[in-house]
């Protein structure tokens, strides 16, 4: 759907050069809801601004559809654009027309006849759930409501991609939630590929089915949202998921944990990971059955990414004669990610 | 009395004559210029440096211009346009010039003042320059142009007394050589009263413009 090769941006001006992209190389399929996150400043609005050129890329090819998009002349650059919907983090309405006038502005600007623009408007307010507010303006609408207006807008022209331009950033938690519940269920619905830049972890967890993570201008890492929830392979990655949940173990705890260290003769604190199925079954119980061991769980947490359970616990294994190690080994059999907690 | 009434609403109607078609030529040609001052300007969406650098010195000569000496200045080409240089609707023409540059950089100012993110919403959506500018950019800043074209209104007021220098007329002209040159001081009070009243109604009414423009957002 959407192909990104070695693509570069460069800002060039008096003080000299700064390169803003270098090197980007994504594939986004039909349907996906991939994010983009990274800190403020990585280069992920740019990113997303280049593949409907908003931003000329330096170099590097973008293709949508198998549509080159850096190659198009102006008119079939316009022509394209009216098939990729875009939102952004502050609404960007028009403060002179009415929510019906804004979303029927793009209609207008593709030259749709009144009668088409009319049953348009009033099935995307019905999508977005604004028909009541069809005779209000931007001012009079809370930042949820006009988000919604904004959704309503970028569908005018039934596009084949959404870009979403940090589409919550400006909205609270709560009206957050609802946002990105819309967009999944548009992209459930009409199948529409999205492209979502964020900074919250959260937002990539609620929707995103494959992330990219950016920093100093490159991609970092890539893969679906469970692979990177999962398994980080990048720092920046870890740090997005610590603001989220904490995988990291408190301060509190390793003080305890260096306590038990010192008067464990034969015993372990351990981190386990669980991922997906295996958090439904009773492993725990199983281990202190089969091998004698005592566990005593010190902390953890499970949560749910893309329907798939995900999830930390910290435990203290006690057995004697290596009983502990052997029910480490065998939790590593069964697909766990098992760590020894040395805190020194 | 009755001849000082008369004089008074010659003038009067003079002033009102001269202010109203100035007001109306500089915005139909300053609002455009406006448009043209911002949108060939860096980063804006017909980026054209030359043209943009030589509008903005033209525009700036013509506003460096004493009204005064541009009065006299544009004769010829007043005579040119309107077939002669003395009277009322020959003091049109200088009027015109003076305020089109002066309604030209409030446009440019009041389009400045338009959400630069509105503007690349549009242009995601597939929008040309064209219909930025005309769906876009003059609807959001509309109230501020207005607000512009009631300031251009007010100076003109001010501009047209100087019209007498070449017998245009008017309130101002009526106050010079009634009131100053023959020592009728009860003339030049009432001129100056009359202008009061005609700049407050000018603002007043373009307030409520603004305001009725300006309505929700």
């Amino acid at each position: 759907m959407i192909r990104i090769r070695n693509l570069t941006k460069v800002y060039t001006s008096a003080s000299g050069t700064v390169k803003a992209l270098d090197g980007i190389n994504l594939d986004i399929e039909k349907g996906d809801i991939f994010g983009i996150i990274g800190l403020s400043g990585a280069g992920k609005s740019t990113l997303l601004r280049c593949i409907n050129l908003l931003e000329k890329p330096t170099s590097g090819s973008i293709e949508i559809d198998g549509v080159e998009m850096t190659g198009l002349s102006p008119k079939e650059l316009k022509e394209m654009r009216k098939k990729i919907g875009m939102i952004f983090q502050h609404f960007n309405l028009l403060s002179s027309r009415t929510v019906w006038g804004n979303v029927a502005f793009p209609l207008e600007i593709a030259g749709f006849d009144r009668k088409t623009i009319n049953e348009k408007v009033e099935n995307l307010l019905n999508l977005v759930g604004l028909s009541d507010k069809a005779k209000s303006f931007p001012s009079q609408l809370s930042g949820g409501q006009k988000q919604r207006v904004g959704i309503a807008r970028a569908l005018a022209c039934d596009p084949k991609v959404l870009l979403c331009d940090e589409a919550t950033s400006a909205l609270d938690p709560e009206t957050t939630l609802s946002i990105l519940k819309l967009l999944k269920d548009i992209n459930e619905k009409l199948g529409i590929t999205m492209v979502v830049v964020t900074h919250e972890m959260n937002v990539i967890k609620q929707i995103c089915n494959k992330v990219a993570v950016i920093e100093k201008s490159r991609v970092v890492e890539q893969g679906t949202t469970f692979e990177i929830f999962s398994r980080p392979k990048t720092q920046t990655a870890r740090n997005f998921l610590k603001s989220m949940f904490i995988c990291e173990i408190p301060e509190e705890l390793k003080a305890k944990i260096k306590a038990l260290n010192g008067n464990l003769a034969e015993g372990r604190v351990v981190k386990i990971g669980f991922f997906g199925e295996i958090t439904a079954k009773p492993i725990l119980s199983e281990v202190v059955k089969k091998f004698g061991v005592n566990a005593n769980i010190l902390y953890g947490n499970i949560d749910h990414i893309q329907g798939t359970p995900f999830g930390t616990l910290v435990v203290q294994f006690e057995g004697k004669n290596g009983t502990a190690d052997r029910a480490l080994s065998y939790l590593q059999d069964i697909g766990l990610e098992v760590e020894v907690v040395e805190i020194g | 009395m009755a001849e000082t009434v008369k004089l008074l609403f010659s003038a009067t109607r003079e002033t009102v004559y001269m202010v109203a078609v100035s007001v109306l030529i500089a915005s139909i040609f300053g609002i455009p210029l406006g448009v043209l001052l911002y949108s060939t300007d860096r980063g804006r969406i017909l980026e054209n440096s030359p043209l943009n650098k030589a509008l903005g010195t033209i525009v700036n000569i013509f506003r460096s211009i004493p009204f005064v000496i541009l009065l006299i200045m544009l004769i010829p080409f007043t005579r040119w346009l309107v077939g002669k240089s003395i009277g009322t609707t020959a003091a049109i023409v200088p009027l015109s010039v003076a305020a089109i540059p002066f309604m030209g950089r409030l446009t440019e100012t009041a389009l400045r003042e338009v959400d630069r993110g509105v503007i690349e919403a549009a242009q995601a959506m597939g929008a040309s320059p064209f219909q930025v500018i005309t769906k876009v950019l003059i609807p959001e800043a509309l109230p501020s142009i207005a607000a512009g074209i009631t300031i251009t209104a007010i100076n003109l007021v001010g501009y047209s007394a100087m019209a007498g220098v070449i017998g245009g007329g008017g309130l101002g002209d009526l106050a010079v050589r009634y009131g100053y040159q023959r020592f009728m001081l009860d003339i030049m009070l009432y001129t100056v009263a009359i202008l009061v009243v005609m700049v407050q109604l000018i603002q007043v009414l373009g307030d409520l413009v603004v305001k009725y423009l300006s309505k929700h957002r």
